[in-house]
């Protein structure tokens, strides 16, 4: 079969939208580095005191802090559930399987806004919870489960389920299966999994703008910030340094996912 | 032999996967030292019954006997035997050493030990200085002899082969043939593998189960199994054989079966009990047929047909016929002894007859 030719139209189109999708975003780093606490053209000076200023702002760094912690714990809480999931879902042919994995995807469906005000009102009418920033963390693990569950069902499926057989067959425990074959197997899986949740959680607004009492998380802090003209570079820097990260962070997580040494 | 003498005695064992019976009211003796193979076409439940062996799956019914010990509820990891299982389930993580080593890691056994046990094992399966490479720098071969090395290292009494060979293309799965019979030899550790390759169980095993649609048919030789199968079934699975169906006629030392418009056959009676009237079948197999263009003298049966087609085959050549009343095309295969420049070739759509001894046919009733 002959193979069918790109029209010339493809890279035109691929060219826009690459624009469209990518330059606002570049705007961010560019007036970072820019003398004025204005965004227009043209652009004044080169400068980093943007990014001198930023670190010195503390309640920033608080903010930043804040999103970190939470973060942290909500890779490492969702991907200890979405690994228990996921084991569950690939290893066993139970009744309801299709009903529980919608239920656990449905985060993903159902609108943020109402999600964190369902949780809202749940945590404090019916939990009676004060707003911290542990509030903030239950939601986000809700939130990143589906994501684990999804990147760990694809590590486990990938792998001969001989090889935990083999291991009990070789005189051990389940204990020692799960230690010796099936973590150090879906090793790949579990960090990506890690990076992945830490990036849903730390630039995650809504539901941290719903849940969070009087300790802001980043994004919520910056949303505060952008009213004020004066705090605007700051929070271009800052930006700009996420959007490093995130690159850096999604790309790992990515090729820790495609992972080479597939079983 | 009686249960008492032998190293595994299935009783009565069934399995169930929700309605399907995996396994039918299996009763299986298999002795020490024993080569033993399960043969059986795909969906014969011949991988469940091993796996009910090697503690993976646990009977509805009946009662299995390691070394005369019931293990039907031992779990794997508590039971004398290991398994080489279909891919190796070679661990991708660990380096070879680390392969074979693993069923020593809850054992009393300093490094040196260990590493002196593996070390031996890896001579054992001809591959020493292999310990320290990663399992995706091992051939399919080597893949293979690291999984029998792995399980022969915890001494079972009994290891247990999923289609061992499968995965290796036929020249590596003929060397891998003569050296697990050899290897099995010099460990002297009762062996039972499943296959679907009826030759790989013929070269290989002391003795075969057949097995279909969960239940065993025959247990036999290799050589009992294909010179006297016990039904058509068998005769099919093993080998090439043509069916010859008829009505008995005449029984005596030799049954003469009509075969309507192909006429009257003669075959030994042997095992059979056929009455007069009954419905049997004639079983000949391919190589004992031969192409003539005149009648021999002596016991031969014969009959007329057509030379449909010829298909060679390097060492030998099988010629299919259209015989008359027959529905199905009628096997002959022949060695080519002689060279194929000089072998006289038979002519398309001639009149032959083909013949064979009376002693050569089988009579099957079932």
């Amino acid at each position: 079969m002959e193979r069918l030719r790109t029209p010339g139209v493809v890279p035109l189109i691929l060219g826009f939208y690459m624009f469209v999708l990518y330059a606002p975003v570049l705007l961010l780093p560019l007036f970072s580095l820019n003398d004025s606490i204005y965004m227009n053209f043209p652009m004044k000076a080169f400068t980093t005191k943007w990014y001198a200023l930023m670190i010195e702002d503390a309640s920033l760094m608080k903010a930043l802090w804040a999103s970190v912690k939470i973060a942290v714990l909500a890779a490492i809480v969702s991907t200890i559930l979405g690994f228990l999931t996921a084991k569950a879902m690939t290893s066993y042919r139970m009744r309801g399987r299709g009903v529980i994995f919608g239920f656990i995807m449905l985060p993903l469906i159902v609108p943020h806004i109402i999600l964190g005000a369902s949780l809202l009102t749940f945590f404090r009418l019916f939990l009676d919870l004060s707003l911290t920033l542990w509030t903030v963390g239950l939601s986000h693990v809700l939130m990143c489960i589906p994501f684990s569950m999804l990147v760990l069902i694809a590590r486990l499926e990938g792998f001969d389920r001989n090889m935990e057989e083999a291991s009990y067959d070789l005189g051990m425990s389940a204990w020692q299966t799960f230690r010796r074959v099936t973590l150090p197997l879906a090793m790949p899986g579990v960090l990506a999994s890690l990076l992945l949740c830490f990036m849903v959680s730390f630039d995650e607004f809504l539901m941290a703008f719903f849940l969070s009492g009087n300790q802001a998380t980043l994004p919520v802090y910056m949303y505060s910030l952008i009213r004020f003209p004066s705090f605007i570079p700051g929070v271009l820097a800052l930006g700009s340094c996420i959007l490093v990260a995130s690159v850096v962070i999604i790309t790992m997580a990515e090729w820790l996912r495609r992972g080479k040494d597939k079983v | 032999m009686s249960p008492l003498e032998s190293m595994i005695s299935i009783s009565g064992v069934s399995k169930l996967f929700g309605t399907v019976r995996a396994v039918d009211n299996v009763t299986l003796d298999i002795a020490q030292n024993e080569f033993f193979a399960i043969l059986g076409p795909s969906g014969s439940g011949k991988t469940t019954l091993l796996r009910l062996l090697g503690g993976f799956e646990i009977p509805n019914a009946g009662e299995i006997f390691l070394d005369r010990e019931p293990v039907s509820e031992v779990l794997p990891n508590q039971r004398p035997t290991n398994m080489v299982f279909q891919n190796y389930a070679i661990f991708p993580h660990l380096s070879v050493n680390e392969n074979i080593a693993y069923g020593l890691l809850n054992k009393a056994m300093t490094k040196e030990q260990v590493q002196d046990t593996v070390d031996e094992m890896l001579e054992l399966i001809r591959l020493p200085g292999y310990g320290l490479r990663a399992p995706h720098q091992l051939s399919g071969g080597e893949r293979q002899r690291v999984a029998l090395a792995r399980a022969l290292v915890c001494q079972p009494k009994v290891l247990l082969l999923d289609e061992p060979l499968g995965a290796l293309d036929k020249k590596l799965r003929e060397e891998m043939q003569v050296e697990l019979r050899q290897l099995q030899r010099t460990v002297g550790i009762t062996f039972v593998f499943v296959t679907h390759d009826q030759e790989e169980a013929l070269t290989m095993a002391d003795r075969i189960a057949v097995m279909m649609s969960g239940k065993i048919v025959q247990v036999d030789t290799p050589s009992a199994l294909y010179e006297t199968p016990s039904c058509t079934a068998v005769a099919e699975f093993i080998g090439n054989i043509n069916l010859l169906p008829g009505t008995v006629e005449a029984v005596g030392e030799t049954v003469v079966i009509d075969t309507g418009s192909t006429g009257r056959l003669s075959v030994p009676a042997g095992q059979s009990q056929a009455r007069p009237g009954e419905k049997a079948v004639l079983a000949i197999r391919p190589e004992k047929l031969r192409i003539t263009s005149e009648v021999p003298d002596g016991n031969y049966n014969r009959l007329r047909g057509k030379l449909i087609a010829e298909s060679y085959a390097g060492d030998r050549s099988y010629y299919f016929l259209d015989i008359e009343g027959l529905s199905r095309q009628l096997t002959v295969a022949n060695l080519n002894e002689r060279q194929s420049s000089t072998r006289s070739r038979i002519d398309d759509v001639e009149e032959v007859w083909v013949v064979w001894p009376i002693e050569s046919g089988l009579l099957l009733t079932s």
